[in-house]
This record gives structure tokens, C-alpha cells and sequence, in this order.
């Protein structure tokens, strides 16, 4: 069990000392400006197809073209959503939070958090704190 | 299906499907085998030494997600009952983008091996690891429970055996074979069968998807109305409501399944675990992108084979077969290819539910070891490898409850795709609630999470004992059998058979109010550690080095 020695490599103060920084409050406000809105947006768009399907299937029974009528177009939409938003939450996360949990993750690991002060519980060695 | 009835009396049929088993299992041992050199640490034994690659992880979560429900269960409800059956693949398939935007990055991050080392961080540790503990085991032997019930009810119909022993009989060789590779493999095994079962699976799906979109000219329209053609009597297959539309109840009872179904994938203790295999949470992330593609396509191919079986085998006859319901896509694949197609499709289902079952013991085992011994009963301090022989024998012990758990289920004759989603519900309502607090929420406490861990699975599990599902359902006139698992007596008085609707916004909104009535003050440092470690990657544990 290598815990204990992992968790001295930072301090409390520096953890907390990166939490307030303003990298991490536009880090936060990256990860949840994409994230909060889109999972509101696909759980609403489900729901509205449950409800559709279960108060409407009238509705639902539109024939469009043949047998294929709007209730089945409408399922497989939420699977084009699906892979959509599935790419363009990579596409975010590369772009927009990713540079900035890197260069934080850099930072912490050289103990740029520190206060002024070397770390003083832990060895300065960051070696295999994490993995880029 | 008069030929494959007829068939049953020869003896050439169940011998390919059990060779075919055979060789699956043959090839996955020898794999097992050789993952077990690499066995040294817990690390290894739970988490594969986090060696896994992103893509291998998203195909081998595939293989752990894509159970017999979601091949026999979602098949079949498409094939009888229609577009009803279709909302399953949907809510199963779209609760992946809850796992990919909110969870699984985060998860991979902050926890060693289990869902309680994120729960209880900045919490009092022994409480919340022994709530969360119990309901990773809960929602463990639900899911558990519905493979078992499938692999009984596949037997009846592969091996042409419907006697009460022979089924038992195969369940407990499942079971054993299941502990097999979880002793012996660990994590690592695990992962290498779940891969191999899902590139199976899907190539099986494909092979199926084709043929029966070439027996109607590649023109869904009329394999739509072929399926529309054979639908049982005054049943509108195509649009919603064959299924759940009959009375307020019932369409009730939909949305409170579409909602157990979206919001369980992400509390899943089995899918959490797999988040830990792989070295950093870019990884993490890639295999769920992965994981989506590969999940999607399969269901779009299962819309087609539920479609396909109602139209090219018709709803009546699935009904008649042993294994009823679930009986839909292998009895498809004897329509299209005969004896060779069914023993492939055959063998690809057992592989299914070992490979499903195999990744379900190794985390409950997990979660007893690593959770209730090491930290609640031993306070952390257990002998170097402790942990992991603890890990074995409750992986002995439940795999021993779940085969006697379903030679009893074999029995019920319930949709298998029905018993995964309570497995959902409970997921849904006693682990997503905490771990998004726990992520997102910094005012939550220790009493918070108890209360909606326990209020969650109390609430999911007691309305699920008071429901038609255990007692009180109406008898079908086809079977002469109630479809509780009770027959005879009637003690529900909850209308729902699934309970998410009440429980999981009864779970969350037990988690806000123990935090705001709670006396304990969230712990500011752990706190923030927990969310720089969260959304950095700092001090996330590594990959280990062979």
C-alpha cells in the first residue's frame, strides 16, 4: 500500500492553495460551461422523447416515409445526439480544459503551490505522483 | 418453430452449440492463464496493474455492459412487443453520456479501486465505505441475478434440456467457470474475456443485422412491416404503447424505466470499476468514447434483430419456446442460418453472460476486501496481500450465493432486460446521488451521503418488494403463472414494477437535506484536495510497471 507516502508529496495548504488559484477557478468554469448545459440539454431531450412515446404515441405514429413512422426517427436521433455530443465533448475537453489541467498538474507536481515554502512534509521528489 | 422443436429429439444440434461454448472457454482459460503471470499487487489483481489501454478498455467495457439483456432481453422486447422495447437500447445507450461528461474522468482520477475510495474521502471513512460497500453488493447481485436467470433460460432452449437439474447443473458450471477466471485472472483476466466476448458479440450482431436486412432488400420500411405483418392480433408494433401504453399505471411505469435506465449506467459499480484500469483519465475518457460507438452501433444492430425475429419467426412462436422472450434472437439466428448460426449465436450468449458475470464478482469481491475488511473491520491495517486473498474468497462466496440465487430464478421467467433494469434502479437511486455530490458539490457531509446512500436503496429495494415484481401481478393466460416471483400470494401496493421515479428523486433530495440538517462541517482541505485531484490528475495512482 504506497498511500500514505503519495498523499505527503503536497501539502494541505497546497491543495488548497491550487483550489483558489485563478487557473483553477477557469479550469472549473471551462469543465462545467460545456458540461452542466449539455447534460441538461441531452437529459431533457430524452425526456421529452419518454414522454412523447408514453403520451403521444399517436403522435409518435406519424408515418413519415413507408412504415417508418416519426417515433422510430425520433429514437434513432437520440442516438445521432449521442455520438454528436460524445464528439464534441472530446473536442471540448481537448481544446479547452485539458491545457489547462496539464500545465496545473505540471505546476503542482514542482510544488509551485507552496506558498514560498518547500514542501515540508514530503520528500521534493515528485517522481510517480502521476502519469501524463 | 416446428424444425427446431423437432430438432431437439436429434443429437447433432446441442453438440455444436455446447462445441462452440467449449472452444470460447478453452481460448479465454488459456488467455486467463497468461494474465495470471502478471499478477503480483492489488493493483494488478483489482485494477489490471492500470495497464489497460483506452481503447481495449472501452471494447472490453462493451463486453462487461452488453449482457445477455441487452442481446436476448432487448431483442426479444422489440420482437413481441415492439417499439416499446426499443426505449431500453435508448436509455441504456444514452446514460453513457452521464458517465462521459460527469463521472468517469473525475472517478478515474481520485479512486484506487473502488467506488467508496471517492465517496468516503472528505467524509468519516468507515460509514460512508460501508454504505457505499452495501450497495456495490446490492446492485451487484440484482445484475447478478438477471445473468444467472438468463443463462438458465438460454440452456433450456440451446441444449433442448428443460429439466429442473440439468438447468441447475449448467448454471452451477457457469458460475464455476465465472470464479475460475476471477480467482485465477483477476482484473486482468477479466478485461481480456470481456474483450474477446464483444468483438464476438458485435460480429455476431453484424452477421445477423445483414442477413436480415438482405432478406428485405436492405429496405427497413419493409422489414418494419414484415415484423407489423406477424405482430400479435391488434398490436401496433411500430409506435409506442404495445407494451406499456394500456393504462395510466403502465405509462407511469415507462417513464419511471426510462429514467432508472439513464440515470444507472453512471452508478454502476462494475462500469465505475473499470475506469481504473487504465493509466490517466485521458484513457478514461477515450474508452468511453469508445464504449459509445462500440454500445450504439450493437443497439441499432439489436433494432434490426428484434424487428427481424418478429417478422421472420413472429411473436407467437417466441412466446411458445422455452426461454420465451429471450428466446427471440436465437431462435432468429436458427431461421437464417440453421443449426451453425444458432450453435455460434449460442455459444456467443453463454460467453456473454460468463464474461458479464465474471466482471460483476470481481468488483463485489473488491468492494468487500478493499472496503468492508481492510478499512471498516481492519482500520487499514492488513498484511501486505491480505487484502487480495480476502478478495478471492468473497469472490468464492459470491459466486456460490449467485448460482444458487439463479438456479432459484430460473423459474420466474421474467425478462431478463426487466431484472437489469432494477439492477439500474438501484444503481440510480443509492450511488449516483452521492457520487455527484461528492464531485460537485462542496456543502455536502458525511450524514448527507448516508442518508441518500441508505435512503436510496431502502426506498429502491422496499418499493421493488411491495410491487407487481415480487407479488400481486396478474396471472397470463398463456402460462397459467403470475409473472411475481411469488406466486399465490398478493402483498404489493406499490403500482410500479420499477420504482426509479420515486426513489431516485427521493435519494437526492435526501442527500440535500442530511447535508443542510447535518452538524458536521465539510472538510474545507479535503475538500480541496479531493477537487484539485479531480479535475487535474495530480496524485492520481499510476500505472503499474512490469
Amino acid at each position: 500500500m504506497t498511500e500514505p507516502t503519495e498523499r505527503r508529496l503536497l501539502t494541505p495548504e497546497e491543495y488548497l492553495q491550487a483550489q483558489n488559484s485563478p487557473e483553477f477557478a477557469e479550469l472549473k468554469r471551462r469543465f462545467r460551461r460545456f458540461a452542466f448545459p449539455m447534460t441538461f440539454a441531452f437529459f431533457a431531450w430524452y425526456l421529452l422523447y419518454v414522454l412523447l412515446s408514453t403520451y403521444a404515441p399517436d403522435f409518435m405514429a406519424t408515418e413519415v416515409f413507408g412504415n417508418v413512422n416519426l417515433g422510430i426517427l425520433l429514437g434513432l436521433a437520440q442516438f445521432v445526439t449521442t455520438f454528436a455530443i460524445t464528439h464534441l465533448y472530446v473536442a471540448h475537453a481537448n481544446r479547452n480544459t485539458d491545457p489547462i489541467a496539464d500545465e496545473m498538474r505540471d505546476r503542482l507536481e514542482r510544488h509551485d503551490f507552496a506558498s514560498g515554502q518547500t514542501s515540508a512534509t514530503g520528500p521534493t521528489s515528485t517522481e510517480g505522483a502521476t502519469r501524463a | 418453430m416446428r424444425e427446431l422443436l423437432a430438432a431437439d429429439d436429434t443429437i447433432g444440434e446441442p453438440a455444436v452449440n455446447i462445441s462452440i461454448f467449449g472452444a470460447f472457454v478453452l481460448v479465454t482459460l488459456f488467455i486467463t492463464f497468461r494474465a495470471s503471470r502478471n499478477n503480483k499487487s492489488a493493483a494488478d489483481y483489482y485494477a489490471a496493474g492500470r495497464n489497460i489501454s483506452g481503447t481495449q478498455n472501452g471494447l472490453a467495457i462493451a463486453g462487461d455492459y452488453l449482457s445477455a439483456a441487452s442481446f436476448l432481453g432487448i431483442a426479444g422486447a422489440i420482437a413481441v412487443y415492439g417499439y416499446d422495447g426499443f426505449l431500453y437500447s435508448i436509455g441504456f445507450l444514452v446514460a453513457w453520456l452521464v458517465a462521459l461528461l460527469l463521472v468517469a474522468e473525475l472517478m478515474r482520477n481520485t479512486a484506487r479501486f473502488t467506488m467508496a475510495d471517492v465517496l468516503a474521502f472528505r467524509m468519516r471513512e468507515r460509514p460512508v465505505r460501508m454504505a457505499a460497500a452495501i450497495s456495490t453488493l446490492a446492485v451487484s447481485l440484482f445484475y447478478l441475478l438477471a445473468q444467472m436467470a438468463g443463462a438458465g433460460g438460454l440452456v433450456a432452449l440451446l441444449l433442448g434440456v428443460s429439466g429442473d437439474a440439468a438447468e441447475a447443473l449448467v448454471v452451477t458450471l457457469v458460475g464455476a467457470l465465472m470464479i475460475f477466471y476471477v480467482l485465477v485472472g483477476g482484473m486482468r483476466g477479466t478485461t481480456y474475456v470481456q474483450m474477446i466476448k464483444a468483438t464476438l458479440l458485435i460480429a455476431g450482431a453484424f452477421v445477423m443485422t445483414v442477413w436480415v436486412l438482405a432478406e428485405y432488400g436492405f429496405n427497413l420500411s419493409s422489414l418494419l412491416g414484415g415484423a407489423q405483418d406477424l405482430a400479435v392480433e391488434g398490436r401496433d408494433v411500430l409506435a409506442p404503447g404495445a407494451q406499456y401504453g394500456l393504462t395510466e399505471t403502465s405509462k407511469l411505469d415507462f417513464v419511471s424505466l426510462g429514467l432508472a435506465l439513464v440515470l444507472g449506467t453512471a452508478g454502476l459499480p462494475h462500469v465505475l470499476m473499470r475506469f481504473y484500469t487504465v493509466p490517466t483519465a485521458k484513457d478514461a475518457r477515450r474508452s468511453v468514447v469508445w464504449a459509445i460507438w462500440l454500445i450504439g452501433i450493437f443497439y441499432l444492430f439489436s433494432l434490426v434483430i428484434g424487428y427481424g425475429a418478429g417478422a421472420l419467426v413472429g411473436p407467437a412462436e417466441i412466446l411458445a419456446a422455452p426461454g420465451a422472450v429471450n428466446a427471440a434472437a436465437p431462435l432468429l439466428a436458427f431461421e437464417l442460418g440453421g443449426t451453425v448460426l444458432l450453435g455460434i449465436i449460442a455459444g456467443v450468449a453463454f460467453a456473454t453472460i460468463l464474461a458479464v458475470v465474471a466482471g460483476l464478482t470481481i468488483t463485489a469481491s473488491a468492494s468487500f476486501a478493499h472496503d468492508v475488511y481492510a478499512s471498516v473491520i481492519k482500520r487499514g491495517n492488513v498484511p501486505p496481500n491480505g487484502e487480495v486473498r480476502v478478495a478471492r474468497i468473497t469472490a468464492v462466496v459470491i459466486g456460490a450465493i449467485s448460482i444458487g440465487l439463479g438456479i432459484l430464478a430460473l423459474q420466474a421467467g421474467i425478462n431478463i432486460a426487466f431484472l437489469v433494469a432494477l439492477a439500474f434502479a438501484v444503481a440510480a437511486s443509492a450511488n449516483l446521488p452521492t457520487i455527484l455530490y461528492t464531485l460537485f458539490w462542496k456543502n455536502f457531509t458525511t450524514q448527507g451521503a448516508l442518508w441518500s446512500i441508505y435512503g436510496g436503496l431502502i426506498a429502491c429495494i422496499g418499493l421493488i418488494i411491495f410491487s407487481p415484481v415480487v407479488s400481486g401481478a396478474p396471472v397470463n393466460e398463456l402460462t397459467g403463472k403470475s409473472t411475481s416471483l411469488i406466486q399465490d400470494v398478493d402483498f404489493s401496493w406499490f403500482p410500479l414494477n420499477n420504482p426509479g421515479l420515486v426513489s431516485i428523486p427521493l435519494s437526492f433530495f435526501l442527500g440535500w437535506l442530511g447535508s443542510r440538517l447535518s452538524k458536521d462541517k465539510p472538510d474545507e482541505l479535503k475538500n480541496a484536495e479531493l477537487e484539485v485531484r479531480a479535475f487535474t490528475g495530480i496524485g492520481a495512482e499510476k500505472a503499474v510497471q512490469h
